[in-house]
């Protein structure tokens, strides 16, 4: 028989107060802004509200697991992302001039998104599983592992994801120690590759960095998405133009501004300080989910949560970035803001998962 | 915080540079986004947020509406309806098959002619149709089609259609005038657009009026002198006559002589305002203003009032004429019909070129210039009628004799047919002569006295003449009415010389006791049975003026008189130069 206060220390206990608390309020201004940014569509925001409810399961499921179980099934949920993959490159359905949906009976998934998560999972329990013996070999291994996804996105096309999941392995790869000369190799490599990459790169990828220099060269054309934003932006000053006020996304000239842009909408209607507001409290489920890491229990759960925590910065920076127009257009949702089912599981997911290793930190230990 | 993991690799802490440098990226990254916030927001903000204000506030035009252009008796002769333009932008367009469809069946077009506009072509902004009736329009943006925009407009209407259409004109699709009234009038039919300011969103539909910058003016409306009565009446007279004489166009005009105001302007070939696909300069000319001919016999009263005025003749004196021979240096005139001599009447009366020249030469050839001059040939009439022509009369002091004689009948000078209408509103005025006018005019404009009332009556007499049997168009009588008027025949120049076509015409006003009506009436070409003045033209002017005189209920001045066969109908007696 479970007590009332068995059952709160299994269900409730594990939600961490300081993680919970800053994902509602921040949920919340997600849904102020969502209800302007649809044109005051309140059957959008339902649909949202229902993707909250499916995600808020999500976490508490993973926040009520033990890391170590987690880390049980972090192989074949890789592998199955993987067999995804491709799959998506010999049968995927074509959009938009790029291959990412996979059709599963009446089910359509984009297992680059699952991938995201996948990722710095598997590499970490790749870790946890050599434990103390990790040599150089296992960087390779791991970045194998890292790699092969990577570049199945990238063939789809799909460079932002692609630069995402590789940043979210990398995260792992650096707090498992990755040696600072193969960092900085890394880097000069990348350096002098880049003439390279220019020329592998397609041409609406050329063309968005093109206009991240100068966005006013094609104002109606590739230019259009960054030029909007940023006059959406402009335009809401320090104290934004109020609730349901900006003009830009209601009058229809802000593109995408329920999903990648509505951070244009969010800046316009609340201004600079409605701004902070958001990054300081992006900054407390970043530095939480950080602080979280460093008290892990297991490597493992060290690795995820150290990895998940700057995945979200890292989501923040691109999304916010490129809204401001100092990062290329790259397709990015912006954490609880943006609309869209798969994004708002996945980062549900990985609060779920900082959670749980926060809550089973003392398991292990005892 | 190490149990459990004995790898210093694996030993995760916030601390040491691995877990700095990751903070100070971070945070640095956050100062980045912050700042760039900070300078969209706070100092750019102004550029940013007139940028965003140049893209949804927009001054549209609000259409003023175009005046009526209205007879002498208020019958409509050009209105305004509310029409539509039907405009789309390119790169917003996208069609499904059966939207093509639906919109090209709307808009009368073939479905790829639509695709092609849509597709092809510079800009982003095309016009698919304009001037399309607004139920119509409203049913195009039922389809909701994005990309797809109306604009108001008006569409002009003609009710008269070809009757009218060379004296008032059309306007173009920005309901600008291009001819007759609507161009000489443009400036008080046209008022002034208004102006809105608005918000639009992006696919253009109007969110918010937000204020009114100008209000449109809508333009005056115009009271013509034409009676629409009397220009259906010439127009059909006209057509016939063109039609009777297989003749290439022709051109008639009628005036009130005592007010100088044009009742009536009709031009054959003609065309529809209402339906100007296809259509052709010939169509278009505006010949009884824009075309200038030699005026051939009709231009002798002039030569004989100028003599009576000098006191060289009377209207009985007599001029030898020589058999019908006048040899001038190495050239000859010829009278057709020859006499030994003429009385000046008898000159008009059978148009006697010896005469005329015989009388011309006892002037000098500055008085002669001066009368020209004086009743208006060689100047434009300016009635603002696009294209109006003034005609040729050469300085004087260059006339040689053989010149100066042909001139008197009519050859080697150049006028349009309004011109000699009006020229010969001296003889009907009792010497005066008045300026043209389009529009209705209650007082009279004050005249110039050009020849004395004497003369004017002396020449009317004469002119009476020419409508007798002995006279060179008996065709031209009117029953119950004096008619005075003169034929005229002239040789066309083609290339600088004297070809064998040839223009016929009659000038002439009723009733000659108290002048009130005058028509001109000019017949191009005419490859018929004849093309003489008196039997092609004078038809014509016979039956326009019968049924004009009792429209206006002008009291006849013969009523006894009953209709003479023209004895000598014929080439003889109605030949002239």
């Amino acid at each position: 028989m479970l007590t009332i206060k068995e059952l709160r220390a299994r269900l409730v206990a594990p939600l961490d107060p300081t993680l919970f608390n800053t994902s509602l309020l921040l949920m919340a201004l997600g849904f102020v802004v969502l209800y302007s940014a649809s044109g005051s569509d309140m059957g959008k925001v339902a649909s949202q509200a229902r993707n909250l409810g499916l995600a808020f399961m999500a976490m508490w499921a993973m926040a009520i697991t033990p890391p170590h179980k987690i880390e049980r099934v972090v192989f074949p949920v890789y592998v199955v992302a993987l067999v995804a993959l491709v799959g998506v490159a010999l049968f995927g359905e074509v959009s938009h001039g790029a291959r990412r949906w996979l059709h599963m009976g009446p089910v359509r998934i984009q297992p680059s998104e699952l991938m995201k998560i996948a990722l710095p999972l598997a590499l970490a329990g790749y870790f946890e599983w050599r434990g103390k013996a990790i040599t150089w070999r296992d960087f390779v291994v791991a970045a194998m592992l890292l790699l092969v996804p990577v570049a199945l996105v990238i063939r789809q096309p799909d460079l932002g994801t692609a630069l995402l999941i590789a940043s979210s392995g990398f995260y792992v790869l650096y707090f498992a120690g990755l040696s600072w000369k193969v960092m900085g190799g890394l880097f000069a490599a990348g350096l002098a590759a880049m003439p390279f990459v220019w020329h592998v790169l397609h041409d609406y990828q050329k063309k968005r960095i093109l206009t991240l220099l100068d966005p006013s060269q094609d104002p109606l054309g590739a230019g259009y998405h960054t030029l909007q934003s940023m006059i959406a932006l402009g335009s809401g000053g320090l104290i934004g133009k109020g609730w349901l006020r900006g003009t830009q996304s209601h009058l229809d000239f802000l593109p995408e501004h329920t999903t990648d842009f509505i951070f244009a909408v969010f800046g316009e209607e609340f201004g600079l300080l409605g701004e902070m507001v958001f990054l300081a409290a992006m900054l407390v489920i970043i530095t939480r989910g950080l602080f979280i890491a460093n008290e892990g229990s297991t490597p493992f759960a060290r690795l995820v949560a150290g990895s998940l925590s700057m995945t979200l910065f890292t989501y923040t920076f691109v999304n916010m970035g490129m809204v401001s127009g100092i990062l290329p257009v790259v397709g990015v949702p912006l954490p609880f803001l943006s609309y869209g089912g798969t994004s708002l599981v996945t980062l549900f997911i990985s609060i779920g998962i900082l959670m749980s290793v926060h809550h089973h930190r003392k398991l292990v230990k005892q | 915080m190490n149990v459990g993991v004995n790898s210093a690799r694996l030993n995760l802490r916030l601390d040491g540079w691995r877990s700095r440098l990751l903070l100070i990226a971070l945070v640095s990254c956050f100062a980045g986004l912050v700042g760039r916030a900070a300078w969209l927001q706070g100092f750019h903000s102004g550029f940013l947020q007139q940028k965003g204000e140049e893209r949804y506030s927009r001054v549209i035009d609000m259409p003023a509406s175009r005046g009526i252009i209205r007879d002498r008796n208020g019958q409509p002769l050009a209105i305004s309806t509310p029409s539509e333009s039907i405009w789309a932008s390119r790169e917003d367009v996208t069609l499904s098959p059966e939207q093509n469809r639906s919109l090209a069946d709307l808009l009368h077009m073939d479905p790829r002619e639509l695709a092609q506009r849509l597709n092809s072509g510079r800009g982003n902004f095309v016009y698919l149709k304009r001037q399309v009736a607004p139920e119509v329009a409203q049913q195009i943006m039922g389809l909701k089609i994005t990309g797809l925009f109306q604009q108001h407009g008006f569409h002009r209407a003609y009710p008269k259609g070809e009757e009218t259409a060379h004296l008032v004109g059309f306007t173009d699709a920005d309901d600008h005038g291009q001819e007759g009234v609507e161009l000489a009038y443009q400036k008080e039919l046209g008022g002034s657009a208004g102006a809105r300011r608005v918000i639009k969103d992006r696919a253009g539909h109007i969110i918010e009026d937000v204020e009114s910058i100008r209000v449109p003016r809508p333009g005056q409306d115009i009271a013509l002198s034409v009676d629409g009565r009397i220009q259906h009446l010439a127009y059909r007279e006209l057509r016939n006559a063109v039609t009777v004489n297989r003749a290439k166009a022709g051109a008639v005009v009628i005036l009130d002589t005592r007010t100088g105001e044009v009742l009536a302007l009709a031009n054959y070939p003609d065309y529809d305002p209402n339906n100007r696909e296809h259509l052709s300069g010939a169509q278009l000319r505006n010949r009884a203003i824009t075309d200038t001919f030699e005026p051939g016999s009709t231009l002798k009263p002039f030569t004989i009032a100028t003599a009576l005025e000098a006191g060289k003749v009377t209207p009985n004196t007599v001029i030898p004429t020589n058999g019908g021979q006048f040899t001038i240096g190495p050239s000859t005139i010829r009278d057709t019909h020859p006499f030994a001599s003429l009385t000046v009447s008898q000159v008009i009366q059978h148009s006697s070129n010896v005469g005329a020249a015989r009388i011309a030469l006892s002037l000098p050839s500055e008085t002669l210039w001066n009368m020209f001059t004086d009743v208006g040939f060689g100047q434009t009439p300016k009635l603002g009628f696009p294209g109006e022509a003034g005609g040729r009369v050469r300085p004087f002091r260059s006339w040689k004799p053989i010149e100066q004689a042909t001139m008197s009948y009519g050859n080697g000078i150049s006028v349009s047919l309004i011109q000699l209408a009006r020229a010969y509103t001296i003889f009907a005025n009792g010497g005066q002569l008045r300026p043209l006018s389009l529009t209705r005019v209650s007082t009279p404009p004050a005249g110039r006295q050009v020849i004395s009332a004497l003369t004017a009556r002396e020449v009317t007499d004469m002119l009476e003449l020419v409508v007798k049997p002995e006279g060179t168009a008996p065709a031209a009588q009117v029953k119950g009415y004096r008619v005075a008027g003169k034929t005229g025949t002239a040789h066309k120049v083609v290339g600088g010389r004297y070809a064998n076509r040839y223009v016929a015409s009659f000038v002439g006003f009723a009733p000659a006791s108290a002048p009130r009506v005058l028509i001109a009436i000019m017949i191009d070409e005419p490859s018929g049975s004849s093309y003489y003045g008196g039997l092609v033209a004078a038809p014509a002017f016979s039956a326009l003026m019968g049924n004009v005189l009792q429209m206006l209920a002008v009291p006849p001045d013969d009523p006894n008189s009953s209709l003479f066969d023209a004895p000598n109908v014929g080439t003889g007696s109605a030949e002239d130069t």
